[in-house]
């Protein structure tokens, strides 16, 4: 295991740094040797990728903050544009200045602006002499903003002519980010996942005051058994093991099982951890009610998740209405003649074909149709006369924003609107019955 | 499209009340300014009942959800330093409300929702729609705008410039939402103890913020993603609550947010009282009561029902329709003055002037009453109009005598009816309401086999049946069932006492407890052989001859009460009957209007000229009505100068064969001017468009055009 070693910071904080970042050792070491001494110049922009909870955001802050370094941290999704983000920035890096001093409402419409108020504000802080790093967390939306930004970004250090290094941070490769025109390529660094190991060693060191880190280790050891096939996010783990840890105590608790006893333990909490992956885990029901059900000792069969909640009720003439849409989505159109209408002349012996068909369209997905083609199905599948009054139209209306058909091509109002059906086969036989 | 030449009742009502009212025949100002006034008094009355049922059915779903907030709240504050909760992943709190396909009926939901909270839990709540955020942006500046706002509803006027200046130059970001928490939550924490608002002081030290998405289901998935991912990172600083209101069913929030998203909730679904449900409280408490006189005809109730089960599941729309009825009755029955409380109308109808005698003289029910009288009654009845008042008195309180009656034997019927397999009578009340209005219901066939049905009943069934019609007579109003009351509990006796008989007689007796307490087959199945054996040998057993009795005494509650309102004298002044003008507003039908208009503009135009037989087209209706007329026997292409040679064709014929104009080949200029007009009209009606396909021809987008 790579200690960590770097001559321009203390021993005792880069000793802090690395039992705060376990299994991160590696990647911290590269980090730091790009970075260099307060007063280098380091790399203009870092990329750094990984999967979700591969500790790209954890390791970032807590590196930054424990050697005390200058940084600006800003979460691209909660500053959804471009101005709110370079405002932001503005903010954070006039607000380490002095804590006493209320920061003034900054006003940055584009770059051009934003690297002017950016070199006033390192003047101000007096940060020439050390490197400022930027760090831009879930930099994917960073392409959704206007078309300068990122290139922008990437050569700050060159824009600004300062001392400076922009992090981004994202869940996807360098390759989807590049623009066409040439910009700046940035250092890429990977952040892999975490092993099951690394959970294991993770997960256990925060253990309960109450008991000893072996016990919880074994107890996050069989956590892992059961969820390490479905589930990777460490926080999500994380959240997990909390929330199952006192079933798992209660043999403990009620003394008839000691802390050694893992056999016994084990078998307690299994089926219960299997519980939870089929309830919790999905959010068919809520970690509170699931601690409340823990506490009382119920069953969850008496909870209902929420997908035993797909019975709907829908008026009757919305339930043929969804029917024909169904008929008319799946079914080609030269069958409805044959399916439809009383007298439809012979059939034709195609029946090896139509069952080829039949498998093939529900693969394909449903297909558009006219407003028309739905009214003459229904007409002929309802039993009594139906009259094309204002409701039928309004319920379509109304079934388009129930999101159970969706309109297609609403460019010309007065062509017949065509719709989809975007129900499922079993929503329909539901319905049908 | 129909609209256009009938405007709603309730406008022209509104507009003209006082104004001449031709339909009303005749023009005492006084008599329609009095029906206003009673319609508009009723109406008030109705409106605050139905409100009340509403907000009591609402009560349950509203106060776990309340309950649900405060718990949600509560957690986050107290164990804030237990290892568990450090542990634990801070979720947001969110309540899936599943509310129905019922879309209007929703607004009233919320709008009791936002007030509960207010007044119990919090200030701040927000209501958002799918429609004013399409993007995140929107979405920030609405939530910010609505929570800002009721921050000044709470405080004092001085900061309301303050705010709204600020306000304009706010970032719209979680920042600066959270900023404007900790300053609002600050300041009543430090002014409570001097404040004097007893509200503000019922909230808790920090009270959640409530963020209810109305229409889950239009929101784009985006701007849910993005807004739960922003505020869980802030959860710790702004106690955040989300309502979801969901019309499907709640498999949508899986649809609509990826797995890595709804991790980061802590779902808890609520589920809103069925429509239907909602429906028979509303039925039960407006139409089967006594408190209002008004009441619907069988027809028209049937229409109002068949609108809420075939189209929209709505009972706003149902009420709204109430109410369309209450309207056209007053406006449209002269005698509706007399639809009011019993108090009242002893006083009205002894102030019914001559041409007010006259109407009720022609009423048919009064009509076919007097016919069956003695001659000299008949007499004074036509013509001494103190008499006839006198007599309307005595048969307005019978009618509403009837209709107290009527209620309570139907819901005794309803008791019978309810608990019979395949219920033949229908399941709900209202079935069964509807079908003893609209005629006799001892005739029917189903009436029929429930009795037989009914006659099948076991015991213990029948026993707590004529219990419950014994509460239900005793509760109700009417005085004339003192004798039936007396009657069923004479009934109960019996069957208690043929409980007693019995237990002493010891032989059936016994088999029957044998056969509650063997469990081996061999043994049930001989025992029942043998009861069945008894019974066919035995007649008819003590019981079964009560059955019979009791049975035959409910049918004949029923002949006896359960008549038809039309059966009764002067029912038209109380009952609202005619269904097709409720179906012309309510379930109008815009294709086949427009097709009237356009094809017989006689129909709405009223105009002799017009009249017009079979498929001739007349030159003297408007160009529009030729040209669309013509366009009917075109395919789907139309060539507009073969239409332009038949419409001037049609426009010609009427006037004198001209020479020189028949002969001459040119088209006058005028003709050809409003045969554009007429085409263009045409066009904005949606009827045909240019088509690319070939020059001068246009396509025709209705109805198939083969």
């Amino acid at each position: 295991m790579p200690n960590l070693d770097h001559p321009a910071y203390p021993a005792a904080a880069l000793l802090q740094l690395e039992s705060l970042v376990p299994c991160r050792e590696s990647q911290v070491s590269m980090l730091l040797s790009i970075f260099g001494e307060r007063q280098h110049f380091s790399f203009p922009s870092i990329f750094i990728y990984g999967h979700t909870s591969s500790g790209k955001t954890y390791v970032m802050q807590t590196l930054l903050n424990t050697l005390q370094l200058p940084h600006v941290f800003v979460n691209c999704v909660e500053y959804f544009t471009s101005r709110l983000l370079l405002e932001e920035i503005l903010i954070q890096l006039q607000s380490g200045s002095s804590a006493t001093e209320q920061t003034s409402h900054v006003h940055c419409d584009t770059f051009n602006d934003f690297v002017r108020l950016f070199k006033q504000a390192v003047v101000s802080r007096e940060l020439q002499d050390q490197t400022l790093y930027i760090v831009l967390d879930r930099a994917e939306q960073l392409r959704e903003m206007e078309a300068n930004i990122l290139p922008a970004f990437l050569r700050l250090q060159e824009l600004t002519d300062s001392n400076v290094t922009v992090v981004l941070l994202s869940e996807i490769v360098w390759e989807l980010f590049r623009p066409n025109i040439g910009c700046f390529d940035p250092l890429t660094l990977y952040f892999p996942d975490y092993s099951i190991g690394h959970l294991q060693k993770i997960l256990s060191r925060n253990h309960p005051p109450e008991y000893t880190a072996d016990f919880y280790a074994a107890y996050i050891n069989i956590l892992l058994g059961v969820f390490y096939m479905v589930c990777r996010d460490l926080k999500e783990l994380r959240h997990l093991a909390a929330l199952n840890f006192s079933k798992y105590c209660e043999p403990v608790v009620r003394g008839e099982a000691n802390e050694r006893d893992t056999r016994k333990l084990w078998k307690n909490i299994e089926p219960h951890l299997k519980k939870a992956m089929q309830t919790v885990y999905l959010r068919e029901i809520s970690s509170s009610q699931w601690e409340r059900l823990q506490q009382d000792d119920g069953e969850p069969g008496q909870l209902k998740g929420l997908s035993a909640h797909t019975h709907m009720e829908l008026p009757y003439y919305s339930k043929f209405l969804l029917i024909a849409a169904y008929l008319a989505s799946y079914n080609p159109v030269r069958t409805d003649k044959r399916f439809f209408l009383k007298h439809h002349g012979k059939i034709r012996k195609t029946n090896f074909m139509k069952k080829h068909e039949k498998t093939s369209n529900h693969l394909l997905g449903p297909k558009p149709f006219p407003l028309d083609r739905l009214l003459a199905i229904l007409y002929s599948i309802v039993d009594n006369r139906v009259a094309p009054t204002a409701n039928i139209f309004s319920q379509i209306t109304s079934l388009v924003t129930l999101q159970l058909l969706s309109m297609v091509g609403q460019n010309d109002h007065l062509e017949g609107p065509r719709y989809k059906c975007t129900v499922s086969l079993d929503f329909i036989r539901a319905i049908a019955r | 499209g129909c609209f256009v030449f009938k405007p709603s009742v309730k406008k022209r009502k509104l507009s003209q009340r006082t104004a001449h009212d031709s339909r009303n025949g005749n023009d005492d100002s006084e008599g329609t300014e009095l029906r206003f006034f009673t319609c508009q008094s009723l109406w008030n009355q109705i409106k605050l009942e139905t409100e009340k049922v509403q907000e009591d059915l609402n009560k349950q779903l509203l106060d776990n959800l309340v309950n649900f907030l405060s718990r949600s709240h509560s957690e986050f504050q107290e164990k804030t330093n237990e290892w568990t909760c450090r542990m634990k992943f801070r979720e947001i709190p969110t309540a899936p409300l599943v509310l129905g396909v019922n879309v209007t009926d929703h607004e009233m939901t919320f709008r009791s929702l936002s007030d509960l909270l207010q007044n119990n839990i919090t200030p701040y709540v927000a209501l958002l729609e799918a429609k004013d955020c399409p993007g995140i942006k929107n979405l920030m500046q609405k939530l910010m705008g609505q929570l800002m706002n009721c921050y000044i509803d709470v405080d004092s006027m001085e900061d309301e410039d303050y705010v709204q200046v600020s306000q304009k130059r706010i970032r719209c970001s979680m920042s600066s939402l959270i900023k404007w928490y900790k300053n609002v939550t600050e300041k009543t924490d430090s002014e409570t103890p001097s404040q004097k608002r007893t509200s503000s002081s019922t909230y808790w030290q920090s009270p959640p913020v409530v963020v209810v998405f109305k229409d889950m289901e239009s929101f784009t998935t985006k701007v849910l993603q993005d807004f739960i991912v922003i505020s869980s990172q802030h959860i710790h600083e702004l106690p955040l609550v989300l309502i979801f209101g969901i019309a499907t069913s709640p498999m949508i929030i899986h649809r609509l947010l990826p797995h890595s998203v709804s991790s980061l909730l802590c779902i808890e679904l609520f589920q809103s009282l069925s429509c239907k449900e909602h429906l028979s409280t509303i039925i039960d408490k407006l139409l089967l009561s006594d408190q209002f006189p008004f009441k619907l005809g069988a027809k028209v109730l049937q229409v109002l029902i068949n609108i809420f089960l075939y189209h929209d599941f709505s009972v706003q729309n149902f009420i709204k329709g109430f109410q369309l009825c209450i309207v056209e009755h007053f406006y449209s029955q002269p005698l509706s003055v007399l639809c009011c409380q019993q108090v009242d109308f002893k006083k009205r109808v002894n102030s019914l002037s001559h041409d007010q005698c006259e109407s009720i003289r022609r009423l048919p029910s009064f009509r076919r009453y007097v016919e069956k009288q003695e001659s000299e009654k008949q007499i004074a009845l036509l013509t001494t109009d103190n008499f006839l008042k006198e007599e309307t008195q005595k048969l307005l309180e019978d009618l509403h005598v009837y209709h107290d009656n009527y209620v309570s034997v139907l819901r005794c019927l309803h008791v019978f009816t309810s608990s019979l397999p395949k219920y033949p009578l229908g399941k709900q009340i209202r079935d069964l309401h509807c079908a003893c209005l609209e005629n006799p219901v001892w005739e029917t066939e189903e009436y029929e086999s429930s009795l037989q049905l009914a006659r099948m009943l076991n015991k213990s069934d029948l026993v707590s049946m004529v219990q419950q019609c014994v509460e239900i007579l005793l509760s109700s109003s009417g005085k004339e069932f003192d004798k039936t009351v007396e009657k069923l509990k004479e009934f109960l006796t019996q069957f208690q006492n043929l409980e007693e008989a019995f237990q002493e007689r010891d032989v059936s007796l016994s088999s029957q407890k044998e056969l509650q307490k063997k469990t081996d087959l061999y043994h049930l199945q001989k025992t029942l052989l043998e009861l069945k054996e008894s019974r066919r040998s035995k007649k008819l057993t003590k019981f079964e001859m009560l059955r019979f009795e009791v049975v035959d005494y409910i049918d004949s509650l029923v002949r006896k009460y359960l008549v038809p309102a039309e059966h009764r004298t002067l029912h038209e002044i109380l009952y609202f009957n005619t269904a097709s003008v409720l179906r012309e507003h309510l379930n109008a039908a815009p294709r086949t209007a427009l097709h009237t208009a356009l094809n017989n503009p006689h129909w709405y135009l009223k105009n002799q000229a017009l009249k017009c037989d079979g498929g001739s087209i007349s030159n003297k209706a408007p160009d529009i009505c030729i040209v669309y007329k013509l366009h009917l026997e075109c395919g789907r292409l139309i060539n507009l100068v073969d239409w332009l040679e038949a419409f001037s064709t049609v426009v010609m014929a009427a006037e004198e064969p001209n020479a020189d104009t028949a002969s001459s080949d040119q088209v006058d200029d005028i003709i050809h001017a409003r045969f554009i007009r007429a085409v263009s009209e045409l066009e904005l009606l949606g009827f045909i468009k240019p088509s690319k396909q070939k020059t001068d021809h246009v396509a025709r987008l209705t109805w198939g055009g083969c």
